[in-house]
């Protein structure tokens, strides 16, 4: 198990570098700097500045800079913020950004896991085709378009709750919340339907229910772990999904998280600032998916022998 | 004896002269059985013949305000049947022309994953071995990138223009059609009907035309039906942060974005266009869905 991990983990740093290096080429190609102002600058007040950040050197040595800062876990100094680093940012916008996330998470398991079986063991019933044309709606409607409509219900028509803004406070987290979490408890609920099914097929239940076994048992104990599987593969995605949403979700509620500085700082060419929140989510997408791994092969032992073979 | 033995004799001699289904005829009967799918195909249909044919019924344009009618609600008198927007332009048209954008892109770029996917996915299938795994490797290690912000940044870089809409979504999604591809190519060549026909002495290209390509094909339908709402999404989620399709031109994901700024005001203007929307993404992966349950040989009970 240490063995798989470490080379799972191990697998990851050429990923993270190949990210590094292209996003960091990718964004200087770009036309335009962080420095263009509809007024063109006096020429020496535009050479100190670009040494003041490096802008003046071959893109080689930025490079190389720049990959000496990060392994220093130094994300630079943001070139739109004056006087911010994008740590500072950074770790003003991570709580916010994650506990949106990893709330819509849990919501997200928490419903449509039991869901999801409770649809796979009435298959084909009217219940199952309700719960499931359901999730269709929950996937097929995007959350840029289930936020406004949820504004517009809750927050306009019905007054309930806030339209925007960011507390640590139940009343202001529901909506973003619940936005976030509404394809992945469709996407949760069929996958858990589908793979119960299966499960509930296989012949090892079939044993079980002719032991005697009462069904609750047969159900949580000997089914409900091999259905779970296909769930925790989908994590990965999920978490991806996190992330992306998260961009529209902290624009149409006003969160101040990390999502709602990246499409600014795309747009600002704030490019310490756009190179930091990429690599944060892409050691976040490969974290994330690393821990799945362990899950996955902590749960299913097939997984772990397979690699011990090779 | 002899009468029952008889009767299943002759009833076996009748089944001789029934003509044998093809792998197409079969799914396509399996799909009419699927309520859900033949409906969405339906709304496809209807909705492609809307957004082709639909704005040359109406006497407005998409661009050109009408000046007595800012932010009106839908209504027969003023000929706006879906309202117009904040500009007074008729949201009818622009739901259209909008849509026209959005299927556009959904299909070209579909089409641009289909083709990496396919020649890479295949490639690596086909040759196996070292030349398969490098090449996977390499699908996984950019598998694990948060493309959607490199997507981001390409449209900021190289300004919003919709040829690299299409090439950026493209890119993004051949690594799913490439990944699938490749294993279904791998499975095929040691299926049992493929050396089975190899030693009734077929022809490698019979082999592939016959076997391999019409086994790999239903997939590639199944995956194309659900790649396309995928895309339109990618597209709707870009306009919507104002980084996708410009003005004049627009695209549902830039009317939600407009509707939702007018959401208090003028809801119908973020309502009709979301609507369409959500109603096309919901048609596309219901057929999609029955697609490959119709296709499918593995989930066929």
């Amino acid at each position: 198990m240490i063995g798989y991990s470490l080379k799972r983990l191990a697998s990851a740093i050429p990923t993270l570098f190949l990210l590094i290096t292209v996003a960091f080429f990718l964004i200087r190609i770009a036309p335009g700097g962080p420095f263009d102002t509809e007024r063109a600058l006096p020429p020496e007040i535009e050479a100190n500045l670009a040494a003041k950040y490096h802008l003046d050197e071959p893109l080689v040595v930025q490079y190389a800079r720049y990959l000496w800062q990060i392994a220093r876990f130094d994300l630079g100094p943001s070139f739109h913020y004056l006087d911010w680093s994008i740590n500072d940012l950074i770790s003003q916008g991570a709580p916010v950004s994650f506990t949106l996330g990893l709330l819509a998470l849990i919501v997200a398991l928490l419903i449509g896991v039991p869901v999801g079986a409770w649809a796979a063991l009435r298959q084909n019933r009217p219940s199952d085709y309700a719960v499931m044309s359901t999730a269709m709606i929950g996937i097929s409607v995007p959350n840029f378009v289930m936020a406004p409509l949820l504004i517009l219900l809750f927050a306009i028509t019905l007054g309930w709750l806030p339209a925007g803004g960011w507390a640590f406070e139940p009343s202001r987290m529901v909506l973003p919340v619940v936005t976030l979490a509404l394809p992945m408890i469709a996407y949760i609920a069929r996958i858990t339907r589908g793979s119960m099914i299966e499960v509930l097929h296989s012949s090892f239940i079939r044993t079980a229910r002719a032991k005697g076994m009462p069904e609750r048992e047969v159900l949580l104990h000997h089914a409900l772990k091999p259905a779970l599987l296909p769930v925790i593969s989908y994590l990965g995605p999920a978490a991806a999904a996190i992330l992306t949403g998260s961009v529209v979700v902290e624009r149409i509620f006003t969160i101040p998280g990390i999502g709602s500085y990246f499409v600014q700082g795309a747009l600002n060419r704030d490019y310490t600032l756009v190179m930091g929140v990429v690599i944060l989510y892409g050691v976040l997408i490969i974290l994330f998916n690393f821990m799945v791994d362990l899950l996955y092969a902590w749960l299913d032992p097939r997984i772990r022998y397979d690699e011990g073979e090779t | 004896m002899s009468d029952l033995a008889r009767d299943a004799f002759d009833q076996a001699l009748d089944r001789r002269d029934i003509q044998g289904r093809s792998l197409y005829v079969d799914a396509w009967h399996r799909l009419l059985k699927n309520k859900a799918a033949v409906a969405g195909l339906v709304l496809l249909i209807l909705m492609a013949l809307l957004v082709i044919f639909g704005p040359m019924l109406s006497s407005w344009d998409h661009e050109i305000p009408d000046w007595d009618n800012y932010s009106t609600p839908p209504s027969l008198e003023t000929g706006h049947i879906f309202g117009t927007d904040a500009l007074g332009r008729d949201l009818y048209v622009r739901t259209l022309i909008g849509g026209r954008i959005s299927l556009l892109v959904g299909i070209v770029a579909t089409f641009v994953s289909l083709v990496i996917g396919i020649s890479y996915g295949a490639v690596a299938g086909y040759f196996g071995g070292r030349v398969d795994n490098i090449m996977m490797r390499f699908v996984d290690g950019i598998y694990a990138m948060p493309f959607m912000f490199f997507v981001i940044v390409l449209m900021v870089i190289f300004g919003r223009n919709i040829l690299l809409i299409f090439v950026a979504i493209g890119a993004i999604n051949w690594l799913d059609m490439a990944r699938i591809v490749r294993g279904q190519t791998l499975s095929l060549k040691t299926k049992g009907f493929v050396e089975a026909a190899r030693a009734c002495g077929a022809t490698e290209w019979q082999i592939i035309r016959r076997h391999i390509i019409p086994n790999l094909l239903g997939v590639v339908i199944v995956y194309v039906t659900l790649t396309i709402p995928q895309v339109i999404l990618v597209e709707s989620f870009l306009s919507f942060l104002g980084l996708g399709v410009q003005e004049p031109l627009t695209s549902w994901g830039a009317l939600v974005n407009e509707g939702a700024q007018e959401l208090e005001t003028a809801p119908w203007s973020l309502l009709i266009p979301a609507s369409f929307l959500a109603l096309t993404l919901f048609a596309f992966n219901f057929l999609g869905d029955g697609l490959r349950d119709a296709l499918d040989p593995k989930d066929r009970s």
